[in-house]
């Protein structure tokens, strides 16, 4: 009964993005990336279920660089969970001070005992890696479930305020969605640091600050995915059979909504730890400078790069690689999701 | 006794921009307990509007219902939502066309059938695991304590029909639609399905409303027939006057266009000319005119309206006596 079934939803979503607020052109573009995201889950609902994941597993394992993105995290996953147990010296140990000389511009490099050298305070850069791994993983992972948590809050109470609420539900999703898109308009970096600026800078702040810059992409990524999903016919089936409102919301939509919020989950995992660096680096992360932290090792190795380059070196690659494992994973998981980029 | 009562429905389709579409036009029909009332027309006629609008299932937005549909007193076009919730799934049940797009892909059949007995009948754990496994096994569906814990995609057409069957029946509703129930079937399915319901209805004394555009399908099963053209009734009858004396040119042409076992093997079908989209807006006369075979003048001058008594007809030129054609169906009891 298709051709019966009424599309208002998704006509009313087009006229509504069109209007809305003046939002800015990065702004804009989030957010159309985003829908394309969210029309994921309601394509090809007829063989949804426990065989599409499997049928995305496959696509993905065939694609090298999705190979290449699970080695990279396979591998800073067990550094990072198992490493700082097996870290040849204490990663704040300063017992070497006397190698180092930043007067005269010495600082040992690699060596036998110190396989990535010292730094200017004389401390096992190896090590310090190696806790730094475990550092990011965290702020990473707690800064995306933060975003998660929040950004679904919003986006599955919109979504479904908007899908199946009526008029009155309709008017709570403008309220929380008008709300989200300023979020979703303010540059992250900047929203970032506005929120360290009202906190105190500490490795807490940072993940509450790049939690939260995450939160209105989730948000109208799980209100997308939902609203499509209300048009879906089993929505229909259910209601003709009683099921209360929100059970059909959360029962059953959320369920089939969360595909591309897993994908785009991984993604931010990437965005988050390079903004965390980014906080830290500027200072605004953890006040305590022996802390091993990547961004603020990057911001020590300026003091130094003169003469000693592969200070910053170290954590840089370590945040660049880590963050290209994350992407090349959440976009093989796009692209295996989307019948429109397969092939 | 009339359990459903439905009288002069329109729903009208109004959207900015664009002209509005009555897609249902003035319908009137009744249905008792234990009854199968058949709605039979092509795609498009307004068969599935029918049954959203007397669901309560249609959008707020955009859409303008009007008429009455007195269930059992009450007038499921003039009640709010909440006491349509109240109504749905356990005086009123419906069966939609695509299985498998009717399930929640996610969720186990199981637990998709117990929220029901939940909703309406409060039984929760073992209680509604056990009710839930009596009704798959009612509706046919071997195995169903496995069933119970499998997904939709692991379910054949059939068995995922059999159990959004066992859904809607699950609370013993007053009153059973079914939207095309069998079209998105094989063929060998179709008639297993189409007994089951009438085994169903026959047991639980339920009111069926029939929808189909085969009338095939309704010939061993309804007991009136309604067929509908461009939103409006153009015939009605008891299926037996119905088959052996069709009396509108649209229901010959729909029982021209079903094939006959006896006919004679390369004879082709004859199927109506021209398509539903070639049709005159009701006002102006009768909007099958341009595709019949009989048409007159009177037939573009005013609109026709339904004679006849227990047997009506919309048509100022109607086909009367018996037909040739397809009693064979009948046969099929
Ligand atoms: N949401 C809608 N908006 C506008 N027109 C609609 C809508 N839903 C159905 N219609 C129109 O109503 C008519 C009847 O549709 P429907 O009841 O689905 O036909 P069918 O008899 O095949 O079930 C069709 O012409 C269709 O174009
Ligand atoms: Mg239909």
């Amino acid at each position: 009964m298709s051709e019966g079934l009424p599309r208002e939803n998704q006509q009313a979503s087009t006229a509504e993005r069109s209007g809305g607020m003046a939002l800015t052109q990065l702004g804009k573009r989030k957010i159309e990336k985003l829908e394309r995201l969210a029309e994921l889950s309601a394509i090809n609902a007829g063989e949804r279920g426990e065989s599409l994941w499997r049928e995305a597993f496959k696509r993905v394992r065939h694609n090298p660089a999705a190979i290449v993105g699970a080695v990279i995290l396979a591998i800073f996953v067990l550094v990072a969970v198992i490493g700082p147990f097996f870290v040849p010296y204490s990663p704040k140990d300063t017992r070497w001070i006397d190698q180092v000389s930043v007067a005269r511009n010495i600082i040992p490099g690699p060596s036998a005992d110190h396989w990535l050298g010292l730094d200017h305070n004389g401390r096992d850069v190896f090590s310090r890696m190696v806790v730094g791994a475990q550092k990011t993983l965290l702020v990473g992972i707690v800064a995306t479930a933060i975003g998660l948590f929040f950004g679904c809050l919003l986006g599955g109470l919109s979504g479904a305020a908007y899908g199946l609420g009526g008029k009155a539900g309709r008017r709570l999703d403008n309220v929380l969605m008008r709300f989200v898109d300023m979020l979703l308009a303010m540059p992250a970096l900047l929203l970032a640091v506005s929120i360290v600026a009202i906190l105190r800078p500490s490795l807490v702040t940072v993940m509450i600050a790049v939690g939260v810059v995450a939160v209105p992409t989730f948000a109208r990524l799980l209100r997308g995915s939902m609203i499509a999903q209300s048009n879906a016919e089993y929505v229909v089936a259910s209601t003709s059979l009683g099921v209360s409102r929100p059970r059909i919301a959360f029962g059953h939509m959320l369920p089939n909504s969360l595909a591309p919020v897993i994908v785009q989950a991984t993604l931010t995992l990437a965005t988050a730890i390079i903004e965390a660096a980014g906080l830290s680096f500027l200072g605004l992360g953890t006040p305590d400078p022996s802390e091993p932290e990547w961004g603020t090792m990057l911001n020590d190795a300026l003091q130094t790069f003169e003469y000693a380059p592969r200070l910053a070196l170290f954590p840089a690659v370590g945040i660049i690689i880590t963050a290209l494992g994350f992407t090349l994973l959440g976009e093989a998981l796009r692209e295996a999701l989307d019948p429109k980029l397969r092939k | 006794m009339t359990l459903l009562d439905v009288q002069d429905l329109s729903v009208m389709f109004t959207q900015r921009g664009r002209e509005d579409v009555r897609a249902v036009d003035g319908v009137s029909f009744d249905v008792s307990a234990g009854e199968v009332v058949g709605l039979v027309g092509e795609s498009g006629c307004g068969k599935s509007v029918t049954s959203l609008a007397l669901m309560g299932l249609l959008p707020e937005k955009g859409v303008k219902v009007s008429g009455r549909a007195d269930f059992d007193g009450t007038n499921l076009l003039g009640v709010d939502q909440r006491t349509m919730r109240d109504l749905r799934g356990r005086e009123l049940g419906m069966i939609f066309q695509d299985p498998l797009s009717s399930l929640n892909p996610v969720v186990a059949i199981g637990k998709q059938v117990t929220e029901v007995l939940a909703r309406h009948r409060g039984l929760s754990g073992d209680a509604a695991a056990k009710e839930a496994e009596h009704l798959l096994d009612r509706v046919g569906i071997p195995d169903p304590r496995r069933r119970l814990k499998e997904y939709p995609h692991q379910l054949s057409g059939g068995m995922r029909q059999r159990a959004l069957i066992a859904m809607a029946v699950a609370c013993r509703p007053r009153l059973l639609i079914a939207d095309e129930p069998t079209t998105a079937l094989d063929v060998t399915i179709q008639a297993q399905i189409l007994e089951l319901l009438k085994e169903l209805v026959h047991q639980d004394g339920t009111a069926l409303i029939m929808i189909t555009h085969d009338l095939g399908v309704v010939a061993g099963l309804c007991d009136r027939i309604n067929v509908l053209y461009a939103g409006r009734v153009v015939e009605s009858a008891a299926r037996r006057p119905l088959f052996a004396e069709p009396t509108h040119p649209y229901t010959r042409g729909l029982l021209g266009s079903i094939p006959r076992l006896d006919s004679v093997r390369g004879e082709p079908l004859n199927p109506i000319p021209g398509s539903v989209r070639d049709l005159l807006p009701w006002v102006e006369g009768c909007a099958f005119a341009p595709r019949c075979e009989r048409v007159i003048e009177a037939c573009v001058e005013a609109p026709p309206a339904l004679i006849g008594g227990s047997h009506q007809y919309r048509c100022v030129n109607p086909v009367l006596g018996r037909s040739a054609g397809p009693e064979h169906l009948l046969e099929q009891e």
